[in-house]
């Protein structure tokens, strides 16, 4: 018998997906023996995660609040990824434009919540895209990889956010837990029906839609796939790849900020350190799972919302520490690497008579 | 050696199919074929690359299974592939002791080179062997792989493609050590898909066509026209019919180059003061060995690289810093060598493709957004009166042929207003009817009054096509012949190599 492996030249749509839902199904699994080894019922535990997250209405709508964020930083990352550009930074611009927002709101008086709000949501837009437009300025300039540079300004974004909520902008009266004030009426954006599912959910939608749009339809889409596909033909084509690789970071970085605003101005409506829970490095997964399909995004994002949730109860309920929600993560994404493998390449067996 | 069988798929697809093959000692046996007739497919599995499905090796009347090239040397067989495999920064003896089993823990330097001088002398592959290889030139790369088998006692050598980078003078120097090596009892297979060298150097031919043997036959027996037909499966025999008439009158001046001087990706001057003029309706052809700063100054042409100094003129403007955009709007078209690595974005489908020299402007593009409605009227337009065979606009380009891929950049670039067309190796690697279209494309072009640059390796071409004929060496521009014929073969080849006419 002897192993073949060939290059494939062609996927078919339901090979795909049959080997995304192989890989989700194999991280459960390997999910199932790391909760064994912890002490609980995989059964169990899985059952308490969609019990948490997906059979009530007040699961669904937290789920929906953690799909928001990230679905943003999805969205952001994705729009880099098109371009191959490879920001694995959101985090670090999400925790940024929540930083720029609390800013505006410690140090501006202003009476109009509207102007407030857009003000706010300019701010971090700006604040995040200047994070991620600087690692895109030394990717056009010098050449630096980007991947590192975005993963290095994650921990100074997250460092100067503790700076921040244990330093000068702690609230005198919190009794010394590291966090600002709460924001004033008119620097929040509504929640509705009583849960905590937030207007920020319309910048989440609308951005999708829009995105979908700019990449499929317009000039500029275009012009970014084609410098992600072949960086030469782009050449060919006369397209600046150096200024839309600035442009394409600039925009990743403002979209993952605007959803650090939204998750301020919506959610917790104060700066604190727990809010940052890895919705930047968990939307890398989200966007390559989702192929780089805007709305396919919102999906996958909702699916792991309810990851995020279960998990939550999961410590609650069974004690279990956050991290053991966090391997499960890792361990989808390495199995989705690894069904890359089996995207781009055919296994056969071949039985030979001697 | 003694092929039985062979049988190797790709993809579900046969690369070779049954295919017998055999060679004996003493002799030239040329392997003929297509590209993608599955000449490679089968001297890889003859060199231990690949594995067969099915079928079986025999060298000296012994059953052999090889897996690895190095089971394959053991056992006589190397091969000297097209791109030679060598390590650029490793000296001529150390290439060649690459790879040796029983290579002692201190190697003794001199005695290697000793040997390597003593075959160097045998065969005249003159080479030093203590130069390091990005020094030597092509040829003389060549020699190296080909002392490389020598040293590792291959008696059975395979040579793929050894003339496509060789200038006329090389290729009859390879002949002569080709000759000597028959006597002494090599076996040499030769892979090549020019009709005119396989005749002068072989003893029997094999031609492959889709994977199986048409025919093997003794080269005495043998004529052009019978063996294009048994290639191609008609009688074309891919010569190129001289149809063209000269210009009554000089076309008017479309394209000036004053000195120019471009630089490489190195940052080393690869044109090097080059003056030329291009005409309305006129073919001026570019001959020279690769590498000789052909591409640099087709980039720079076309506007995709910085002219250091010197000055390009489009008629009466000065476009010696426009961009590729800007030329491509002036009507400056052109085809790259690289199909797949520039011409095309092969993972985009071929509407996309179609808009990669068109989307900025009008009717393709409306404001920020691509009509791509438009775009696929056009190309569907463009794929019917090319004949271009895709299963449709939307499927990858990466999908199509070699032919059709080329049949879709030359639609692209020759639709709107097309004034100057830079065609850099515009039928390399195609099949003989995909050439024929390729160049009959390129005749209407001129016909119809643009200016065509085709910059090529393959002098037949270029003579059969060229209204006038420059030679390019070390980025310079050693001559221009005017009108040239077969009988400026060995002319050009001087300048190929460097040795000016006028000396």
């Amino acid at each position: 018998m002897r192993i073949k492996i060939e290059k494939r030249f062609y996927i078919t749509k339901w090979q795909e997906t049959l080997i995304i839902s192989a890989s989700i199904v194999l991280a459960f699994f390997s999910g199932a023996v790391v909760l064994h080894f912890l002490g609980v019922s995989p059964l169990e535990a899985y059952g308490m995660m969609i019990k948490g997250s997906l059979s009530d209405f007040y699961g669904i709508s937290e789920t929906v609040a953690k799909t928001i964020p990230l679905t943003m930083c999805s969205l952001a990352v994705a729009l880099s990824f098109t371009m191959v550009v490879w920001n694995i930074g959101a985090e670090g611009q999400f925790v940024l434009g929540a930083l720029a927002c609390t800013a505006l709101v410690r140090y501006m008086d202003i009476d109009n919540p509207l102007i407030m709000l857009a003000a706010m949501g300019i701010v971090a837009s700006i604040a995040g895209g200047l994070w991620g437009g600087f690692a895109g300025f030394l990717k056009a300039k010098w050449n630096v990889n980007e991947i590192i540079t975005t993963l290095m300004m994650n921990y100074i974004a997250i460092l100067l956010l503790q700076y921040f909520v244990y330093g000068s902008w702690r609230d005198p009266t919190s009794l010394g837990f590291p966090m600002t004030p709460l924001f004033p009426e008119g620097a929040r954006l509504p929640q509705f029906f009583g849960t905590r599912i937030h207007a920020g959910i319309f910048f989440a939608l609308v951005l999708a839609v829009l995105i979908w749009v700019v990449v499929r339809k317009g000039v500029w889409g275009y012009e970014i796939r084609v410098s992600g596909q072949n960086p030469k033909a782009a050449d060919y084509a006369g397209i600046r790849s150096a200024r839309n690789v600035m442009l394409v970071m600039f925009i990743s970085g403002a979209i993952a900020g605007l959803a650090g605003m939204a998750e301020m101005a919506g959610l917790h409506r104060r700066l604190q350190p727990g809010f940052a829970i890895g919705y930047g490095y968990t939307a890398i997964i989200i966007a390559w799972l989702a192929r780089l399909h805007p709305v396919t995004i919102i999906f996958v994002s909702f699916l792991f919302g309810a990851l995020f949730v279960g998990g939550e109860n999961l410590q609650i309920a069974m004690r279990l520490p956050l991290s053991s929600v966090q391997i499960l993560q890792g361990l989808i994404l390495f199995f989705l690497l690894g069904g890359e493998f089996f995207r781009n390449y055919r296994i056969s067996l071949t039985f030979k008579k001697r | 050696m003694k092929m039985r069988g062979i049988t190797k798929s790709f993809y579900g697809m046969k690369a070779n199919d049954c295919v017998d093959f055999d060679l004996r000692g003493g002799e030239v046996h040329a392997l003929l074929g297509e590209n993608g007739a599955g000449k490679s497919t089968l001297m890889s599995v003859l060199c231990g690359l690949y594995h067969p499905d099915e079928g079986t090796i025999e060298v000296e009347d012994q059953r052999v299974e090889f897996r690895s090239p190095r089971d394959a040397i053991s056992r006589g067989i190397g091969i000297v592939h097209q791109h030679f495999m060598l390590v650029p920064s490793l000296t001529v003896w150390e290439n060649l002791v690459l790879g040796s089993k029983d290579l002692p823990f201190v190697v003794n330097e001199d005695a290697i080179c000793e040997r390597i001088k003593d075959l160097s002398q045998r065969y005249g592959l003159d080479v030093d062997p203590s130069a390091p290889i990005w020094t030597l030139s092509i040829g003389e790369q060549q020699r190296v792989a080909i002392l490389r088998m020598l040293y590792h006692e291959a008696k059975i050598l395979i040579l793929d493609e050894p003339t496509s980078v060789l200038t006329p003078q090389e290729i009859e120097h390879l002949f002569s050590t080709i000759k000597h090596m028959k006597k002494e009892g090599y076996g040499i297979i030769f892979i090549s898909h020019k009709l005119r060298e396989v005749f002068e150097i072989s003893d029997r031919i094999t031609v492959l066509r889709r994977g199986k043997v048409v025919g093997s036959l003794n080269a005495r027996e043998a004529t052009p026209e019978m063996l294009a037909e048994m290639m191609v499966g008609s009688s074309d025999t891919g010569e190129i019919p001289r149809t063209k008439k000269s210009p009554a009158t000089k076309g008017k001046p479309i394209l000036i180059a004053e000195g120019l001087v471009v630089r490489n990706d190195k940052g080393l001057v690869a044109v090097d003061g080059v003056s030329f003029t291009l005409r309305e309706g006129q073919i001026f052809g570019i001959a020279g060995v690769s590498g000789n700063g052909q591409g640099e100054l087709a980039e720079a042409l076309a506007g995709m690289r910085r002219i250091e100094s010197g000055k390009l003129y489009l008629v009466t403007e000065d476009v010696t810093s426009a961009s590729a955009r800007h030329m491509v709007d002036l009507g400056v078209k052109y085809v790259p060598a690289d199909r797949k690595g520039v011409g095309l974005v092969p993972n985009m489908n071929v509407a996309e493709n179609v808009a990669l020299r068109k989307y900025w402007h009008s009717p393709y593009s409306k404001g920020f957004f691509i009509d791509w409605d438009e775009v696929h009227r056009h190309s569907k337009s463009l794929v019917e009166s090319y004949e271009i065979l895709t299963p449709g606009l939307d499927v990858p380009v990466r999908m199509l042929s070699g032919g059709n891929q080329q049949k879709l950049i030359l639609a692209r670039e020759l639709s709107d207003n097309l004034r100057l067309l830079v065609a850099m190796q515009p039928t390399w690697g195609l099949d003989v009817k995909a050439t024929a279209f390729v160049r009959e494309k390129l005749m209407s072009a001129r016909a119809e009054g643009a200016a065509v640059l085709l910059i090529s390796e393959d002098l037949d071409e270029l003579l059969a096509l060229s209204d006038e004929l420059a030679v390019i060496y070390r980025g310079k521009i050693m001559g221009i012949l005017e009108g040239p014929g077969a009988g400026d073969i060995e002319r050009i080849g001087l300048m190929m190599a460097g040795i000016s006419s006028n000396s």
